[in-house]
């Protein structure tokens, strides 16, 4: 039988029906196409795939299950190594990772393994029988700081290998970035409550509102008997460009305005969180976060979304799905634009009119690309006298995040960058404070979901030889 | 959850509870403050830090209430639960060295004001508290504040109780009769710290104030409590809340406030019509 070329197609909700509201784009195999799909595996010797995994799933292995429609089999081979595989199918960048190996990809396409990832995990939380074997305790204590992916990951792999282990989330609610980052129109919010009652009943405790730096110390953490602890506590402060009009009303920063959509479900008529209905905004960035919040802003009802990008579309470094889904829906792409100046309403005359302060436009200047930087991508270089003014009554700023100043501020002897990231051992996560290792946001700066669970296996790993070693 | 241990209305308006949070209650520090969340739809209020019992595990909050939230909050009775309470957060007040300081406190600030003036008082530190309401009825707190206080002086704006005017009137007649202030500490409405600083900044007496901006986490991610403070941007929730008050950008800060006064007006009226029918 010859291979079919291309991937299967996932079905998706219709850009326009989509657009205004806040279900799942993307809308998954059902079991034909899934075995169809499997069946252009090769199943190569090499397995190429295995390692651009960052957590090294058997990738070919649960595939050859999927072939046979054996799915719960599948998802055993998958839990093995990622103890988040409903998310991991939705939010990894497989395309530069697993999918960017495949064999079948030199010729033709891909195997669509995110895909199927997404379909195997889906389908065993509606039918598998949701027994989990708790593994036998050691009686070691382990402190994990943060409920995001890396701390998750750390997390699930301890307690599978017997560990008690206690996350502490700042938050109301575990998940991190997944919660309060991440819309609900590409991972929902149950999927990530199933995972994380999975990692419950493994065992694993979930202490929410405990802000770890402030509440309780990380040495406050060892006198209480633990043993080890892993700081996944993420990314921090967000950046602003320094520009004027900045503190005017209608400026966010894409984690707030994230976070008002998403943790505090703001676009829900019966929650009590503001959030700004704007009928035009400005989006300032191009990665993933910043086409999250173009197309949050698209659901809550505006008219015009522009995504403000100094560099060209080849240079965005948002998944390329997710540009094409944001186009799909009418994002409207202003590249090769630099903001300078936010511009906000004032009437003199009347201090107590209420549009006072409230975001008019935004002053954007066009800009050409230069010569390579030091990281290959080319510079974007502003063309003088070039300033023209978009008219929006929202700014969205979706340009990075500095570490979170918290845990080092009150943990002695954790040495930082000059960055603020924890600096670890790459290869275990280790840092410089004894029995305290690293990984995620905290360490990288923000970076994927998928690269957090990395570091979190890597710190499980290390943690895991470390204690067993300290006993005997 | 956390259960509502003791609740006392101070005024018409403004409310006092004590919460078991043994965890926050341990490590809180005067000028720090907690976020809250009434129930599961509710949004994420910080509230400043009015007291704590290390051993009792309790945390006091007093909370004007204002809008829809705070009305939830008021709703709640002694011994009811709260779904979430979160904190220590932010840097406490520095008080270290500091041998002769006035206190300014308007309305429900005064409640946070009272732990700064007492730790102030309990350091050996001579006190002087100036505190300020629209009228006698929605005064506070007047007996803690004479427990900690060398001289205390009481403002209102109709002159129903004590001198009538604002509190800037006796601190500028103090600092011009000869009070070294070693520090002016104001915590309240944002036009009133405005207006202490206008006053403290001619004499060059050094000016903490205690900003209390939109919030959401309130651990330095969402970036929504920014400040302008000396030209830069600064975070009330992990820079503050206390900032030097000769540096911070009043104008926007107040502004800033009211950005969703509409949407707030509505919850209100929504709220206040539950409630109504609830009765």
């Amino acid at each position: 039988m010859a291979i079919q070329p291309k991937k299967h197609g996932m079905p998706v909700q219709e850009a326009d029906v989509r657009a205004r509201n806040f279900k799942e784009v993307a809308l998954g195999y059902d079991e034909k196409t899934a075995v169809a799909e499997a069946q252009r595996c090769l199943n190569c010797k090499n397995r190429p795939c295995v390692e651009g995994c960052p957590v090294n799933i058997s990738i070919p292995d649960f595939i050859t299950k999927v072939k046979v429609g054996d799915f719960e089999g599948a998802y055993e081979v998958i839990s093995k190594n990622s103890s988040l595989p409903a998310v991991c199918g939705r939010v990894c960048p497989q395309e530069t990772q697993c999918e960017s190996k495949c064999t079948l990809g030199i010729k033709f396409e891909p195997v669509g393994i995110g895909r199927l990832e997404r379909f195997v995990a889906d389908w065993h939380n509606a039918h598998g029988n949701g027994e989990i074997t708790v593994p036998e305790s050691n009686g070691h204590k382990v402190a994990v700081i943060g409920s995001g992916p890396s701390g998750l990951t750390c997390a699930g792999d301890l307690a599978k290998k017997g560990y008690k282990v206690t996350v502490f989330e700042a938050l109301h609610l575990a998940g991190g970035v997944l919660v309060y980052g991440i819309p609900e129109f590409r991972l929902p919010k149950e999927i990530v409550k199933k995972e994380v009652d999975i990692l419950k009943k493994l065992g694993v405790s979930i202490e929410t509102n405990v802000v770890i730096g402030k509440t309780i110390t990380i040495d406050e953490l060892f006198n209480d008997g633990f043993e080890a602890v892993f700081v996944g506590s993420g990314a921090g402060l967000p950046r602003f460009m320094g520009i004027a009009g900045e503190g005017l009303k209608g400026v966010y920063s894409a984690n707030e305005f994230l976070t008002r959509a998403n943790l505090m479900k703001a676009y829900k008529d019966d929650t009590q969180t503001p959030i700004m209905r704007a009928k035009n905004v400005a989006v300032v960035g191009g990665g993933n976060v910043a086409m999250d919040a173009a197309r949050t802003a698209l659901r809550l009802g505006a008219e015009n979304v522009y995504i403000i990008y100094r560099r060209s579309m080849d240079e965005l470094p948002a998944r390329k799905e997710e540009v094409e889904h944001a186009q799909e829906e009418g994002i409207k792409f202003e590249i090769l634009r630099n903001p300078v100046e936010i511009l906000g309403y004032k009437n003199p005359a009347d201090r107590r009119d209420l549009k006072n302060g409230f975001v008019t436009g935004v002053k954007v200047i066009k800009c050409e690309l230069g010569e390579p930087d030091e990281n290959g991508r080319r510079r974007p270089v502003e063309i003088a006298g070039s300033e023209y003014i978009i008219p929006v009554d929202c700014v969205i700023m979706a340009i990075g995040t500095s570490p979170n100043p918290l845990i080092k501020n009150t943990t002695k002897g954790l040495e930082v960058n000059r960055h603020g990231g924890i600096i670890v051992e790459e290869t275990t996560g280790k840092t410089s404070k004894e029995s305290v290792y690293a990984g995620g946001d905290a360490v990288t700066g923000a970076a994927t979901v998928i690269l957090a669970m990395g570091a979190g296996k890597t710190a499980a790993n290390a943690i895991d030889e470390y204690l067993s070693q300290k006993q005997q | 959850m956390y259960k509502i241990i003791k609740k006392r209305e101070l005024n018409s308006t403004v409310t006092m509870m004590d919460i078991y949070a043994p965890l926050v209650a341990k490590k809180a520090q005067a000028g720090q403050f907690i976020i809250l969340r009434v129930d599961e739809n509710g949004e994420r209020i910080p509230l400043t830090v009015a007291g704590y019992d290390r051993n009792a595990g309790t945390v006091k909050i007093i909370f004007q209430i204002v809008g829809a939230s705070t009305m939830r909050l008021n709703a709640k009775h002694e011994g009811a639960f709260i779904c979430d309470f979160v904190g220590p957060l932010g840097c406490e007040t520095k008080t270290e060295g500091l041998k002769k300081v006035c206190i300014v406190g308007g309305g429900v600030g005064c409640a946070i004001a009272l732990p700064v003036a007492q730790k102030l008082h309990e350091q050996g530190a001579e006190v002087h508290s100036i505190i300020g309401f629209r009228n006698k009825d929605l005064l506070i707190l007047e007996e803690e504040f004479k427990a900690c206080s060398n001289k205390l002086t009481i403002m209102t704006d109709d002159g129903s109780y004590g001198r009538k005017g604002v509190v800037t009137a006796p601190l500028k007649e103090d600092i011009e009769s000869g009070e070294n202030y070693d520090e002016v500490i104001a915590i309240g409405p944002l036009v009133m710290m405005k207006f202490v600083v206008a006053t403290t900044k001619p004499y060059n007496v050094p000016t903490t104030v205690s900003m209390n901006p939109i919030m959401i986490d309130g651990t330095g991610m969402c970036g929504g409590c920014r400040l302008t403070v000396g030209g830069k941007t600064k975070f009330a929730c992990v820079d503050g809340p206390d900032f030097n008050g000769f540096e911070v950008d009043f104008d926007e800060a107040m502004a800033r406030s009211d950005a969703y006064a509409e949407f707030e007006r509505k919850e209100r009226e929504a709220c206040c019509n539950l409630f109504k029918k609830e009765v």
